[in-house]
Order: C-alpha cells, then sequence, then structure tokens
C-alpha cells in the first residue's frame, strides 16, 4: 500500500484503530471507546498548549469514532483551530472533519467562515482547493450566503490555477444546485462561456457541467456556448486516439467530455449559422462512420466509451429532428445494435429506437425492423428488455401494421410479467382503438384482452369499449352476438360479464331473432353468472335485467320473480337492495309506454379525450406517451379515434335511478306554442343571426324555407328553444325576438325544437352538438318516421369525407300523437363549408309519405373562435392578407335600424371577437377570430363601416381562404 | 443526473454510500435495502440497467461488491456504465489491488478524499487516473496506517 506507507503515520491513531478491530464484543468495544473519549477530553482540557500533530491525531481519532457511528459533542473547536494550520495535513482534517460535522452551532461557523475566506485568499492553490471543497461538501445555505459572490471571481480570475477554477466551478454549481437565487448573474457568464477552450481538459469537464446547469435557467445569457461547444467537440472526435493522452480511455479521446459536450448542445435548437452546423453535422457523421470501423482494442471499455458517444450523438440527432440523413443512419446502426450480444446495447438500442418512432423522418426506418423486435419480445431473457421492446412496438404502430402489433402484443401478454400487464393492456387498448379500420376488430381485441388478463383490464378500459359499441350502430349487433358467445365459456371473468351485461342490455334484442340466443337463453346465460359477482357486477346486471323487460316482454315474469326472491329484496347490501325494490315496483306500475321511455337505449356519448390514454399517461408520467398522442402521423385517424367521456357506466353512478333511465339531464322539452296559428307551419328559424337570414330576402340563403311548399295540411312545425341558447352564448347570438314572435304562430301538428349546445364539448372548437326535439303536435301516430342529415353532394350520413362529420342515432320509428323525440347531432368540422347541411325528415301521416328537407343552421361561422390581438398585430396581419382574392367586400343599405349596441351583439354573436381601439374612426367596428376546421384552421380578420347618414354600410373581411372570405361576408351583410 | 452512489456487498452492508439528492437517513436504509435486493436478483444475461421508481439503477458487479449508481432518466446509461470502471481502476491504482476490505476501510477516508471529486460525473472525465495519481502524492491525506489490514 504505498499510499499509506508514504504518510506520517499517527501511530497511536494506528495502535487504536486495531484495538477496536481486536474487540471480541460490541461492550468491549464501546468500554474502549470511552477509554478513548476520556483521554482525548483530558488532552483537549489540559493546560498544556497540544501540538498540531496531537491535535489532528486526536481529531483524527473522534472522527474515526463518529464513523462508527457514536456521538461526538467535542472537539469541534480543535478542528477549527487546525483549519489555521500551515501545514497541509492538519488543515485537510480540519477540512475533513468540519465536512463530516458540520454543526449549525454560530459561534463556529463564524470562525469556518472566516478560516475558509483566508484560506480562498492564499493565493496558494491547495489551500484554496480544500476551502472550495469544504463549501461544496458541506453546500448548505449558510455556506452559499457567505461565498457564492466570490466564487464566480475565483473561476474567472486569470490568475486561477487550472485545479482551482475546477473545483471553483465545481462548487459553484453544487451552490447553484442546493440555493439557484443566491448564484448572482453577471458579466462573469461571459467569461465561463470560454472556458471551454481552455487548455485544461479537467477545466473544460468542469465548465460544461456548470453551465450545461446554468443555462436551463438562462438560455440567453449562455447561448455563445454553443459555436465554442461544437468546435471543442469537433477537436476531440477529430484527434487521433492518443493525442489526448491522460484523458483517453482505453484508446477512445475525453468519451466524458464528449457526451457532456453532446448533452449541453440538447439545451439549445440546432445552430442557426451555416458554418457551424456543419461542422457539427461533420462531427456528428464522424461519430456514426467510427462505429462501423473496426475497433482499436478488444477490451470491452474501450467499446462501451465508444457506444456512450454514440448513443448521446443519436439522442442529439433525435433531438434536432432536421435531418432525415442522420436519423436513418441512426436507426440503422440501432438496428445492428439490436441483434448484438451485448444485452445492455440490445436494451438502450430498443430505447433509443422508440424516441426515433415518433419522428416523420425515421418513423418508416424503424418500422423495418418490426420483425426483430417481435422476436426480442417473444426470446429475450431479460425482462426489462422485452418491456423496451413492448415500449418500442407501440411507438411504431401505425395504421398498416397495426394488426399484427396488436396481435404480437395480445400473445406476449399471456406470459408477461405481472407487474406490467396493466400497461400492456392499456397500450393494446389504445392501438386498437386508434387504429381500428373495423369495429368488430375492436371489439374481438377487447374482448380477448379481458379473457387473457381479465383481471389487469381496468375500469376505463371496458367503459371505454361500451362507449364505441353505444356510439357505433354498425357494430353492435356483432358485439352482441360476440359477447354472448364470450358468455358461453364456463368461467368467464367478471369483466366479461360486465360488458356483456351492459352490451346485451342495451342491444340483445339485436341478437333475439336467432333461437340459440333467444331471450330466455340471454337472461338464463347472465343470470348463470349472477351469483359468483362482486356487488358492483351484479347491480348492473340488475339494470340490465329490468332493461330486458322492456326489450323481451316475455322474460318479464321471470325476471320479476328474480326481482322478488329474497335474496334480491332483502339483500344486505343497500344498493341492490334499493335496486331490486325500485325495478320490481317499475316493472309493475309503468305502462309499456312509460317503460320503453325511461329503459330507452342509452344516448351516444360526448366525444372527449380518450381516458385510456391519460391513464396511461398518469402512469408513465409526462412524456412517456408523446409518441402516441401525436397525430400528425396519421392524418387520417379521425371520428373514433378521437375519444369520448369516460364515465357512462350504469355502475359508476351511484343512484340507480339515475344511471337506468340512462338520459342525462335531458333539456326540458320545449312548451308547446302557446297560440294555434291558422294550420300554417311554424317556420321559426333557430335563434342565431346565422339563422336569421332565413327571415331575410335572399331565398336561397333562407333555412328551411323548402319547408312551405308541403301544404299547410304538414303536420310539421318546427319550434326554437332559446333558453338553452342562452346558456350557450358563445356561437349563438341573443335570442332574437323575432323568433319567438314566429314561434307562436306554430301549427298544432308537429314541431321541431332545436338546440344548439357545442357549449357542452369544450376542447375541440371543430366540434359542435346540436339537439332537435321532434314534436307530433297531431293526435295521430306518425310512421316510419325516419330523419336524416345529409350535406349537399353526398348523400350518406356519415359523411367522413365531406367536410362536417355528423354523427347521429337512429329515432324511434313511431311517434304518438302529442309525443316527443329529442335526436343529438354531434356534429365536427373537418374543413370549410359554404352550404349548410341539410336535415331530410321522412315520415307517414294518415298514411300519407311525407317529406322534409331543413337547411341546419350550420354555417361555418359556427366554428369561430375569437381572438383578441392588439392593433399592431390586427394591422401587420391585414397587411399580410393583402392579395385580392382574400379580400371580400360588400357595400349594403341597412335593413334594420343602425344601432351600435346591437351592432356589436351581432358581431359577437357571429363569432369573431370585437377589437377596441384598432380602427381610428370610433364609429367602426374591427373584429378577429379564427375557424377552427380539423384540417385547417383559417384567420378571418373583419372591418364594418357604418354610414349613419346614407344608412349605408360597407363591411370588409379578409381571410386566408378565398371562398371563405366571400360567403362569411354574404352571411354576416344579411344581418344589418 | 447522479442521485446516489452506492457500494454494497452481497450480504447488503452498504460499504459506501454517497447521496447528491437529500434522502432521510432512515429511508437511505430502506433504498439501498431494495436497491440491493433488485440487483442481486438479476443474472449475468439481464441488463445492467434497472428501471426503479421514477429513476435508474446502473450496477456493475465486482467480486462480493455491487457498484450502483441511481440516474435520473437523461443521463446517458452506457458513460454511467463505463464511469464506474473508471472508478474501480482508480481505486485499485490507489491501494494496488483494491479488495472489499479497502473500500470499507476506505470509507473512513473516503470523506475527505470524495471533495477530489465533488460529484463524480462532475469531474469524472478529468482523467481519473490521473486524479487517482495526484491522490497518490498526497499519500499525506491518508490517516489510516498499515496496521489496519
Amino acid at each position: 500500500m504505498p499510499a499509506v506507507s508514504k504518510g506520517d503515520g499517527m501511530r497511536g491513531l494506528a495502535v487504536f484503530i486495531s484495538d477496536i478491530r481486536n474487540c471480541k464484543s460490541k461492550e468491549a468495544e464501546i468500554k474502549r471507546i470511552n477509554k478513548e473519549l476520556a483521554n482525548i477530553r483530558s488532552k483537549f482540557k489540559g493546560d498544556k498548549a497540544l501540538d498540531g500533530y496531537s491535535k489532528k491525531k486526536y481529531v483524527c481519532k473522534l472522527l474515526f469514532i463518529f464513523l462508527l457511528g457514536h456521538d461526538i459533542d467535542f472537539g469541534h473547536m480543535e478542528a477549527v483551530n487546525l483549519l489555521s494550520s500551515n501545514k497541509y495535513t492538519e488543515k485537510q482534517i480540519g477540512y475533513l472533519f468540519i465536512s463530516v460535522l458540520v454543526n449549525s452551532n454560530s459561534e463556529l461557523i463564524r470562525l469556518i467562515n472566516n478560516a475558509i475566506k483566508n484560506d480562498l485568499a492564499s493565493r496558494n492553490p491547495t489551500f484554496m482547493c480544500l476551502a472550495l471543497h469544504c463549501i461544496a461538501n458541506v453546500g448548505s445555505r449558510e455556506m452559499g450566503e457567505a461565498f457564492a459572490a466570490d466564487i464566480p471571481r475565483i473561476l474567472v480570475a486569470g490568475d486561477s490555477m487550472d485545479s482551482v477554477k475546477q473545483s471553483a466551478a465545481l462548487c459553484l454549481l453544487r451552490l447553484y444546485k442546493a440555493s439557484p437565487d443566491l448564484v448572482p448573474m453577471g458579466e462573469w457568464t461571459a467569461r465561463v462561456v470560454h472556458l471551454l477552450n481552455d487548455q485544461h481538459m479537467g477545466v473544460v469537464t468542469a465548465a460544461v457541467s456548470l453551465i450545461t446547469c446554468l443555462c436551463k435557467k438562462n438560455p440567453d445569457d449562455f447561448k455563445t456556448c454553443v459555436s465554442l461547444a461544437v468546435s471543442r467537440l469537433s477537436r476531440i472526435v477529430s484527434s487521433a486516439s492518443t493525442d489526448l493522452q491522460d484523458y483517453t480511455y482505453y484508446f477512445v479521446p475525453a468519451p466524458w467530455l464528449s457526451v457532456k459536450l453532446l448533452r449541453l448542445l440538447q439545451c439549445y435548437p440546432p445552430p442557426e449559422d451555416a458554418a457551424v452546423k456543419g461542422r457539427l453535422v461533420e462531427c456528428l457523421e464522424t461519430v456514426l462512420n467510427k462505429a462501423q470501423e473496426p475497433p482499436k482494442s478488444k477490451k470491452v471499455q474501450h467499446s462501451n466509451a465508444k457506444n456512450a458517444i454514440l448513443f448521446e450523438t443519436i439522442s442529439l440527432i433525435i433531438h434536432y429532428d432536421s435531418e432525415p440523413n442522420l436519423l436513418v443512419r441512426a436507426c440503422n446502426q440501432l438496428g445492428q445494435f439490436l441483434q448484438h450480444r451485448e444485452t445492455n446495447l440490445r436494451y438502450l438500442a430498443l430505447e433509443s429506437m422508440c424516441t426515433l418512432a415518433s419522428s416523420e423522418f425515421s418513423h418508416e426506418a424503424v418500422k423495418t425492423h418490426i420483425d426483430t423486435v417481435i422476436n426480442a419480445l417473444k426470446t429475450e431473457r431479460d425482462v426489462s428488455v422485452r418491456q423496451r421492446a413492448a415500449d418500442l412496438l407501440y411507438a411504431m404502430c401505425d395504421r398498416s401494421n397495426a394488426k399484427q402489433i396488436v396481435s404480437e402484443m395480445l400473445r406476449y401478454l399471456e406470459t408477461a410479467d405481472y407487474a406490467i400487464r396493466e400497461e400492456i393492456v392499456l397500450k393494446v387498448a389504445i392501438l386498437a382503438e386508434k387504429y381500428a379500420v373495423d369495429y368488430s376488430w375492436y371489439v374481438d381485441t377487447i374482448l380477448n384482452l379481458i379473457r387473457i388478463a381479465g383481471d389487469y383490464v381496468s375500469e376505463e378500459v371496458w367503459y371505454r369499449v361500451l362507449q364505441i359499441v353505444t356510439n357505433r350502430d354498425d357494430v353492435q349487433g356483432y358485439a352482441a352476438k360476440t359477447v354472448f358467445e364470450a358468455l358461453q365459456a364456463p368461467a368467464c371473468h367478471e369483466n366479461m360479464v360486465k360488458v356483456g351485461g351492459y352490451i346485451l342490455g342495451e342491444f340483445g334484442n339485436l341478437i333475439a331473432g336467432d333461437p340459440r340466443s333467444s331471450p330466455p337463453v340471454q337472461f338464463s346465460l347472465l343470470h348463470s353468472k349472477f351469483h359468483l359477482c362482486s356487488v358492483a357486477t351484479r347491480a348492473l346486471l340488475l339494470s340490465t335485467y329490468i332493461k330486458f323487460i322492456n326489450l323481451f316482454p316475455e322474460t318479464k315474469a321471470t325476471i320479476q320473480g328474480v326481482l322478488r326472491a329474497g335474496s334480491q329484496l332483502r339483500n344486505a347490501d343497500v344498493e341492490l337492495q334499493q335496486r331490486a325494490v325500485e325495478y320490481l315496483t317499475l316493472s309493475s306500475v309503468a305502462s309499456t309506454d312509460v317503460l320503453a321511455t325511461v329503459l330507452e337505449e342509452m344516448p351516444p356519448f360526448p366525444e372527449r379525450e380518450s381516458s385510456i390514454l391519460a391513464k396511461l399517461k398518469r402512469k408513465k408520467g409526462p412524456g412517456a406517451g408523446s409518441a402516441l398522442d401525436d397525430g400528425r402521423r396519421d392524418p387520417s385517424s379521425n371520428d373514433i379515434n378521437g375519444g369520448m367521456e369516460p364515465t357512462p357506466s350504469t355502475v359508476s353512478t351511484p343512484s340507480p335511478s339515475a344511471d337506468l333511465l340512462g338520459l342525462r339531464a335531458a333539456p326540458p322539452p320545449a312548451a308547446p306554442p302557446a297560440s294555434a296559428g291558422a294550420g300554417n307551419l311554424l317556420v321559426d328559424v333557430f335563434d342565431g343571426p346565422a339563422a336569421q337570414p332565413s327571415l331575410g330576402p335572399t331565398p336561397e340563403e333562407a333555412f328551411l324555407s323548402e319547408l312551405e311548399p308541403p301544404a299547410p295540411e304538414s303536420p310539421m312545425a318546427l319550434l326554437a328553444d332559446p333558453a338553452p341558447a342562452a346558456e350557450h352564448p358563445r356561437h349563438l347570438a341573443p335570442p332574437a325576438p323575432s323568433g319567438l314572435s314566429e314561434s307562436s304562430q306554430s301549427s298544432d301538428r308537429t314541431w321541431v325544437g332545436q338546440r344548439d349546445s357545442d357549449g357542452a364539448l369544450p376542447p375541440p372548437p371543430t366540434a359542435g352538438r346540436m339537439y332537435l326535439f321532434y314534436g307530433n303536435k297531431t293526435s295521430v301516430q306518425f310512421q316510419n318516421f325516419s330523419p336524416t342529415v345529409v350535406h349537399p353532394g353526398d348523400l350518406q350520413t356519415h359523411i367522413l369525407s365531406g367536410p362536417l362529420a355528423v354523427q347521429t342515432k337512429r329515432v324511434a320509428a313511431q311517434v304518438d300523437g302529442g309525443a316527443q323525440v329529442q335526436q343529438v347531432l354531434n356534429i365536427e368540422c373537418l374543413r370549410d363549408f359554404l352550404t349548410p347541411p341539410l336535415l331530410s325528415v321522412r315520415f307517414r301521416y294518415g298514411g300519407a309519405p311525407q317529406a322534409l328537407t331543413l337547411k341546419l343552421p350550420v354555417t361555418i361561422n359556427k366554428f369561430f373562435q375569437p381572438t383578441e390581438m392588439a392593433a399592431q398585430d390586427f394591422f401587420q396581419r391585414w397587411k399580410q392578407l393583402s392579395l385580392p382574392q382574400q379580400e371580400a367586400q360588400k357595400i349594403f343599405k341597412a335593413n334594420h335600424p343602425m344601432d351600435a349596441e346591437v351592432t356589436k351583439a351581432k358581431l359577437l354573436g357571429f363569432g369573431s371577437a370585437l377589437l377596441d381601439n384598432v380602427d381610428p374612426n370610433p364609429e367602426n367596428f374591427v373584429g378577429a377570430g379564427i375557424i377552427q376546421t380539423k384540417a385547417l384552421q383559417v384567420g378571418c380578420l373583419l372591418r364594418l363601416e357604418p354610414n349613419a347618414q346614407a344608412q349605408m354600410y360597407r363591411l370588409t373581411l379578409r381571410t386566408s381562404k378565398e371562398p371563405v372570405s366571400r360567403h362569411l361576408c354574404e352571411l354576416l351583410a344579411q344581418q344589418f | 443526473m447522479i442521485k446516489f452512489f452506492l457500494m454494497v456487498n452481497k450480504q447488503g452492508q452498504t460499504r459506501l454510500s454517497k447521496y447528491y439528492e437529500h434522502v432521510d437517513i432512515n429511508k437511505r436504509t430502506l433504498l439501498e435495502t431494495e436497491v440491493i435486493k433488485s440487483c442481486l436478483s438479476r443474472s449475468n444475461e439481464q441488463c445492467s440497467f434497472i428501471e426503479y421508481k421514477d429513476f435508474k439503477l446502473i450496477y456493475r458487479q465486482y467480486a462480493a461488491l455491487f457498484i450502483v449508481v441511481g440516474v435520473n432518466d437523461t443521463e446517458n446509461e452506457m458513460a454511467i456504465y463505463e464511469f464506474i470502471h473508471n472508478f474501480v481502476e482508480v481505486l485499485d491504482e490507489y491501494f494496488s489491488r483494491v479488495s472489499e476490505l479497502d473500500v470499507s476501510f476506505f470509507n473512513t477516508v473516503f470523506h475527505g478524499t470524495w471533495q477530489m471529486h465533488s460529484g463524480p460525473y462532475q469531474t469524472r472525465s478529468c482523467s481519473v487516473t490521473q486524479a487517482g495519481v495526484q491522490r497518490c502524492d498526497h499519500g499525506s491525506l491518508h490517516p489510516g496506517s498499515p496496521g489496519l489490514k
């Protein structure tokens, strides 16, 4: 032990330590220590002044005793005395003692600080270093307050030795991390950056660490470091393997410094200077090239160090995400590692590739490795590597490979580690939903998921499948059939029973025609599982049973028998008991009609962000889910992949009646119009200004004007529902009084109420919802009643290719006399459009077919989002839109009294923001807004100049799309 | 960023620990037990990186001694992995053939010499070999004596 033999051995200490080691028992050890403590105490208290050597020796002993786990309550003063010694060894032990046993004794702290100050000012580099190390090791706030201002000065002083600069940089870093507010920024920051050019590699390394930390808070102060870092990196990367001598590690020049420099560059965007950028790209290419060269050493240390740099280089390339060529090369390099025999490399390659998959440039390149990754999922022996492989599969999934990936992940799920099953389940559920082309596949996948890993299928997952089935009528029959089959397995998971119960309760009628799944069979199948289930599931099944009574009157007696059984009516669980009692009574007292209304099919769920996605994000923390929710890779994904409200389940609501009814706070039916007009049709035109034009003179814009022809005896009437409109003022103007007076002319036949409530759907401004009420005002039943929404030029209900995506639910084919039917339209604007969609209502009234085609008051301005901006911004944008076709202008005569307040209200109702203090003329109105469609956003600026004398207006619109300008101008001009 | 640096033997005794973030003394013991447990449960075929709570453990085994570094997830795993080896090489040079006993004894003085590192990652690429030699030059800084072994 050369180091030890060189020391000026303290014999007393050595003897003491070997005594301790030789102690046979704990008691003996304590005895020996107490003896020594007494000895030291007497020496320190003695009259004789101790020399430095003895002090050092005793302080060392105390330190040793402390490190053995005993408390030390004296000796601090002696240690502080050692600090002022001129002998290195004594000073060093003093600092050691203080670093280990720092005490909040204020008297002592003052003395210590004084000693440190002296050493910092001593110009002796060794002493300065010791002092700096002590500050860093203690790193307390008090230390920071005392020295944070001095250290930057030492760091950038021209005459500081390299080792002092290095220690000062690290000390400052430590203080900054502990209490950032104490480190003052100033002119020294610029000089710190220049340390990157220092001759001494140790100084450079310390400086890079410091700058990397500081620049996160103040990127602008340090942005000159980018070019310096690039040139330093370039010198290291291009140096021969022996150039850097001490800093070469197994033939790799300065590997850790390279990694740090690459990390620093990741704090900034790609360099703007072409020369710097060129040099950097060259470096990155050199690193990638070196990876292909034969290794200079067979030692694993050599390749490890080389790969550390390589992985950091790839991180930087991914961070820039702008060099397709480098991204693809990085991907290929990682592809080689995927098959490497070193587990560490396979793990890291999978991890890096996961981030590469989210870049548009390398997504395709990553996809080529799908077979290797799937193989890794199957054969890797290390669970953490398999986990990475599963993550990567998830990240590289898109429409083209979804089926393959989902089936592989399902297979993996059967053998996966228990700890990660839930996550895999969530991922499968998300992929299946996001990339579902047909919904039967989606339903199959989720049911498989429940079958394989039912315990790990969280509520969100099975809520979600129910939402999707409820919202998509094309899959309901298939879903009913599939769950019916799945439930026939002798042992099926409780989650399967829940899904099965819900779906059969809603859509069991769709498979009731088949004698193998006739209503009694469905019921007995479900009921056979009943007793094995938890309370929550049983509650859900009870709801299913009452729905069965409505769907299949023939099962009524059986089900009532079940409900009446003592085990239900007197169930210990209050929830079950209440349900049984209420359902039993409901089924006995309510008429068929009431039952049918109460137990109506669930309405579609509102579209929201998928709760599963939210859950996965929660699980993995922010960032982890980033690869999955970016829409750019898959622009074609729409409606279904959007997401819906997660909390519909019957079990999730505590009140049995509320969920049973399945009616969300339904709007109160609009009151039938008071005075019956002269058999005239009510042509009430909704309530927004966009609808108002129908009252205006231009026939082609008149909504619902086609209503006129079917003659006075047509039983349809329309009614506006102004009250809800007031709740959602964003897209609706204040209720127009004229609309109400119109409604009072209502006929006594039928009315259709409408309200527009996109307020219920806060996040996407591209979506809106409309409630339609069809009322039969006659006493005769309407038959074959079927309203459909079409967009001119496209006769399909789901107009996925049209400008609007409209989701509706079928309404009952019969409307009884005096009854009212509600229909909800979910409308999403995919791109801009000019003509409003049409509502075509067909029904038979007294044997004669009736057809009405009405324009829905859905105009492009309904998707306006107001934008506030300053005058300066407004004019700048106004100028940017100066092409002749971007502007539409109209000069027209006022049709209504020119009232500034009314005009303001109309403009706000139109959807734009009103900007004050923009137009120099206060009489004029200026507005701005953005039309939000799924495909694009159209910025709109408008200016309205009233001329009170001439009773004229001039309206100017500028948008980035020509037809939109003209159309908006037409629409708006009719309002005044 | 490095959160902590541990040297633990197979019996679960901590030979050296250095924390760069504040962790309660009681929690440290618990953390160290869990960390060594998860390292011991792994075979040679498994990779040297463990995801543990919200950070990563990077470990290497030298005879009966595990060196474990806890890092946050932005750290370069390979660089830390190799840093561990570099560190061991320095110890080896300092003690000329380092053993676990050296380390446990070294712990006593480590607080002093660790100042050289002031956070290992910070200075680590300052050729640690050189730092090691420097340390040998300051041989006097070692308060122990040959009798200890």
